[in-house]
């Protein structure tokens, strides 16, 4: 039961008009490989539901999503993302736009095979008046209360970075959050797991077993991808790399200075991206 | 006036400053809250609550921003990542966050999401965040280092935090735990303690007047019972600067 593939055979599976959820949180542990993989593709008209960070920035500037649905999109240490405000500011996407909250409850509503999940999350702000698609649901017992009736928000794909994972798809996280990566997982058809390394599954257990996140139930294939967070963090076994993504930022600010962002980070493999960073960093230090 | 209350608040005669004023001000927001989780974001309302818990709230629970809980100490006590945030703490409502405003208006309705038209915003910002579900769910107080009509205004252009009006109108689920608290600014305090649930103007902080307040809002304030902000007493300043903020990274948030 080997399911080691490549990013790009990853990205090989995604067809157009796909919904695909990516685990992560902000500009921390996003399956960047995986999205760089994408960005080499001819996929376009995606769906995306993210706890949004640079791959949003990067899949919209590359034209590949027609709808996002998103709570926020940060890079943390730097509140916005430029190429996603262009995206929003030119009318270039479409997006349901939920509550951090109702992001969650979609997905497990989705996770359980439920229709919905009722929340108070929505009630009285825009998240209702900008998706006039959703209904509320009234409590059959003696409350009576009228709750909001989160839809499921159900994945063909998901794509998800982890520390460590074993060739038959078991992964593990190593840091202090899982984020909602097992939710992504369970709520999609098919789960694709990058990891900073492949090992054996019986070193999976040199850490708690409470820090496997994933069984190879939910996932269809591994990449091995050391560094494949970068530039957001992989606690512990990296931070974000501040100074690469403060040259993101100013690069994607810059229309003149973005292609060439483009043709020297992006245009090769995940190879020559990691070796180009490489050389970033040596020239910065 | 102004200085009369210095001298009886700090013995050390130093000159008080508005960030310190402000930081005050935002662990008043805190008073007596017990054992929940505080959710300060932003600069000045982190200080707060740290402050805050150093002194008359020590049952306050902070976290570093990430996945845990740590103490005055710096000790790891406890692990809250996003998920359980969201799927417990949130709806549990033992909390109190203090979030930031790109717009507020006269019920507390809080904007984070975009500037403009939904659809095609002129500026887009965070996203709603946890706005929504934090508003109908627990207390919920703000911070804006810059009071302004362009911040104050007479109606957001996205409603990401919920006022009191619109909690009102979506019923019963969402106004039962609605609780906008306060929200504190570089110039003032104001809470939403009148019989509409309109704001009222609670205090001027030190050297502002209540007409500067006034200018800088783009809608009426009740100021039939405004005070002055308290200034922060000997035992406090020391621990503002010498413990929560030695590098003084509150001035460059409320400049003096």
């Amino acid at each position: 039961m080997d399911k080691r593939m490549t990013a790009d055979e990853v990205a090989a599976e995604l067809r157009d008009g796909m919904t695909i959820g990516i685990g992560g949180w902000g500009s921390r542990r996003k399956p960047m490989a995986l999205i760089r993989a994408i960005l080499r593709t001819d996929v376009k008209d995606l769906t995306v539901v993210s706890y949004g960070g640079p791959d949003v920035g990067l899949l919209a500037a590359a034209g590949k999503i027609r709808k996002l649905v998103f709570g926020f999109v940060t890079l943390d240490s730097v509140p916005f993302d430029p190429h996603f405000a262009r995206a929003r500011q030119s009318g270039a996407i479409d997006v349901t736009e939920y509550d951090e909250g109702m992001v969650a409850a979609g997905l497990s509503a989705a996770v359980k095979r439920l229709p919905f999940l009722p929340m108070r999350a929505g009630l009285g702000s825009d998240v209702v008046t900008t998706n006039p698609d959703l209904r509320t649901v009234t409590s059959p017992y003696a409350d009576g209360e009228e709750l909001l009736a989160v839809p499921a928000l159900r994945l063909d794909v998901a794509l998800v970075h982890l520390n460590r994972a074993d060739a038959r798809g078991n992964a593990q996280y190593l840091g202090p959050d899982p984020y909602f990566d097992d939710d992504f997982a369970l709520a999609a058809d098919r789960c694709f797991v990058s990891a900073e390394r492949v090992v054996d599954t019986a070193d999976l257990s040199s850490a708690p077993a409470q820090s496997l996140l994933l069984n190879r139930g939910a996932v269809t294939g591994v990449v091995a991808a050391p560094h494949g967070a970068h530039f957001t963090s992989a606690a512990p076994d990296y931070g974000r790399d501040e100074a690469f993504q403060r040259h993101y930022v100013a690069c994607a600010k810059d229309p003149e200075a973005w292609p060439s962002f483009v043709d020297r980070f992006l245009s090769g493999d995940e190879t020559t991206y990691q070796s180009e960073v490489t050389r970033f960093q040596e020239a910065a230090a | 006036m102004t200085t009369a209350r210095r001298s009886e608040s700090s013995d050390n005669g130093d000159d008080v400053t508005r960030a310190e004023v402000a930081v005050v001000a935002c662990a008043e927001l805190f008073r007596d809250a017990g054992e929940i989780v505080a959710s300060p974001m932003g600069l000045i309302p982190s200080l707060g609550a740290k402050l805050a818990r150093l002194t008359f709230a020590p049952g306050l629970l902070l976290s570093d921003g990430e996945a845990y809980l740590l103490d005055a100490d710096g000790q790891v006590e406890g692990w809250q990542p996003f998920k359980k945030v969201l799927d417990v703490v949130v709806p549990h409502g033992t909390r109190h966050v203090v979030m930031g405003a790109n717009q507020i208006d006269r019920f507390g309705n809080q904007n984070i999401s975009a500037i403009g038209d939904h659809a095609r915003p002129d500026r887009q910002l965070l996203g709603v965040r946890g706005a929504p579900g934090n508003t109908v769910n627990h207390r919920t107080s703000y911070w804006t280092p810059k009071h302004s009509k362009r911040v104050f205004v007479d109606a957001v252009d996205v409603v990401s935090g919920v006022g009191y009006d619109n909690a009102h109108k979506a019923g019963q689920a969402a106004s039962r735990f609605h609780d906008v608290h306060r929200v504190v600014t570089n110039l003032a305090v104001l809470d939403f303690d009148t019989p509409d649930r309109s704001m009222r103007l609670v205090s001027v902080h030190p050297g502002v007047s209540v007409d500067e307040v006034l200018e800088q809002t783009s809608f009426p304030l009740d100021t039939s019972r405004t005070t002055e902000t308290r200034l922060p007493d000997a035992e406090e300043l020391r621990l503002i600067r010498e413990v929560v903020d030695p590098k003084t990274t509150r001035d460059k948030e409320v400049p003096s």
